[in-house]
């Protein structure tokens, strides 16, 4: 089945309040930027999961799209790189960004062999 | 207020129309780069993956600069900033494309992702405490 246009707004909409709600709900229980990092990762792995599932294109656009393009986020890990790099110097904000980057995508590389290993 | 119902539904709101919005961007920048494929834009219809959650990610973290240093209330920035914008761009995403795009492209991808939002972020934040003066 593939969605009409509203059918596809909405399932992302949905999506994505229960992403950000649960980033939000995240955030309250974790400090500052080590949030940002730890969401980043938990939704990547989600996101390799989901990209390797066999789901259709309606499971993609809620869960993918939505829920995980909402409860990750590149704008707070962004602002908060730059404000580590004037308040703690440069080489916090590189190891920030490193991080990141090197979890973010370990953690989706590892979601997605996970999914192919259970589904295939 | 952050802790409350009214704020996680805050969070809810500014999230569904920020993922919306990201969608949005993203179909728009896929017609753009297909519609070009018969006119002088040709050489941009081959750029298929990525553009639009690049453009997200950078105009998304130049408006939270803005936003953080301007923010009056608890309100906008629970709606707006943790809801609309932090769900208008995307790392899991950022990821996902980098990966579909392989080596060399996604080494590139994820170089000029950081720099520009990092760029845009700083930006964001130095526009917003001059308008405070």
């Amino acid at each position: 089945m593939t969605a009409t246009p509203l059918l596809a707004a909405t399932l992302v909409g949905v999506g994505g309040a229960l992403g950000a709600v649960s980033r939000h709900a995240v955030g309250l229980r974790v400090e500052g930027r080590r949030s940002v990092l730890l969401v980043n990762a938990l939704g990547s792995f989600a996101l390799g999961a989901v990209s390797a599932a066999p789901i259709g294109s309606t499971a993609a656009l809620l869960f993918g799209v939505g829920f995980c393009g909402a409860f990750t986020t590149f704008s707070s890990f962004a602002v908060g790189t730059a404000r580590a790099a004037t308040e703690r110097g440069p080489r916090a904000a590189a190891t920030l960004a490193a991080a990141t980057l090197a979890a973010a995508l370990a953690a989706f590389l590892f979601g997605s062999l996970l999914a192919a290993r259970v589904f295939g | 207020m952050e802790r409350t119902p009214y704020g996680f539904l805050l969070v809810a709101a500014g999230g569904f129309l920020g993922a919306v919005a990201r969608h949005a961007v993203d179909v728009g920048v896929g017609g753009v780069l297909a519609a070009a494929s018969g006119s002088r834009l040709a050489p941009l219809a081959g750029v298929p993956t990525g553009v639009g959650t690049l453009v997200a990610n950078v105009v998304g973290s130049f408006a939270l600069g803005i936003l953080l240093t301007r923010a009056s209330s608890d309100r906008i920035r629970l709606l707006v900033g943790t809801g609309a914008l932090s769900s208008f761009t995307t790392y899991s995403t950022f990821v996902a494309d980098a990966v579909a795009l392989g080596t060399p492209a996604g080494a590139w991808y994820v170089g000029v992702s950081y720099a520009t939002g990092f760029a845009a972020a700083a930006l964001g934040l130095a526009v917003g405490r001059g308008w405070r003066r």
